[in-house]
């Protein structure tokens, strides 16, 4: 149930991360449709960490230990609000470009999370 | 002129705000690692995580320059950042050349190369951001 969650997760972050790169490229702020988007992949970190949290609860343990797993999960809900607050200061294409690489990092730890629940 | 005294020059218009972000990123990395490593096993690499901590501890210093402005803080920040760089460089080096002092990776361990080099690549452009910055910031 989580594996392919977090697959999902991480291959959203990097769409959202090509998406806000390409407004970059064009010299472009983030805009609405891109907050919708941040709004999207935002959504299914929260609901990863439920599941994450669920999971916990039900008694199984993570591959690498609980306290990494639910640090990490917090790490990936908190990611990509971050950088879209930091996007709404900066109305530039600085601002874009904070958003991918706020979606970078987030892939990066869907694939520790991945790692550390031991897939 | 008078608005541009009262108010400190900001550095994180522009690129600066994706090196915050990066910053960041590196903050909550290297603090809650070492928090972590620190409280729970610091007996099997203890210089390892007390460097990490001391990373931690430098771009938190950093974040909070970068965001906070003025030519004071341009300045604190420039070097802290040589500072960084010099100990990726040095901890780099070291665990190349002796490995044996580190049974467990630092942040800064490899230059970097568990974190995609994002600890050498980012006091470099830093520093590169924060230099360019002077003309800005000086009224």
């Amino acid at each position: 149930m989580l594996n392919p969650l977090t697959l999902v997760t991480g291959v959203a972050a990097l769409l959202l991360a090509a998406w806000c790169g390409w407004a970059a490229y064009r010299d472009q702020p983030t805009k609405d449709w891109h907050f919708i988007g941040m709004a999207v992949v935002s959504l299914l970190a929260v609901v990863q960490l439920a599941i994450g949290v669920v999971q916990l609860a039900r008694g199984e343990k993570p591959e690498q230990g609980t306290t990494i797993f639910v640090a990490y999960l917090l790490g990936a809900f908190a990611c990509v609000p971050a950088a879209g607050l930091m996007s709404l200061a900066e109305r530039s294409r600085w601002g874009s470009v904070t958003v991918a690489a706020g979606g970078v990092v987030l892939a990066v730890l869907e694939v520790r999370l991945y790692d550390i629940w031991g897939g | 002129m008078t608005a541009a005294e009262e108010k400190p020059a900001r550095l994180i218009s522009g690129p600066g705000m994706l090196l915050v972000w990066f910053y960041g990123v590196m903050v909550v990395g290297a603090v809650s690692r070492s928090a972590y490593q620190i409280s729970t096993e610091f007996d099997r690499a203890p210089l390892a995580y007390a460097l990490s901590a001391v990373a931690g501890v430098v771009y938190g210093f950093i974040t909070y320059t970068l965001v906070r402005g003025g030519e004071t803080a341009r300045r604190a920040a420039l070097v802290c950042c040589a500072a960084e760089l010099a100990g990726v460089l040095l901890v780099g080096t070291w665990t190349l050349v002796d490995r044996s002092a580190f049974p467990d990776t630092t942040v800064w361990s490899y230059y970097g190369a568990g974190y995609i080099f994002i600890p050498v690549l980012l006091p470099v452009s830093a520093m590169y951001w924060l230099r360019k910055a002077r003309d800005t910031v000086r009224p």
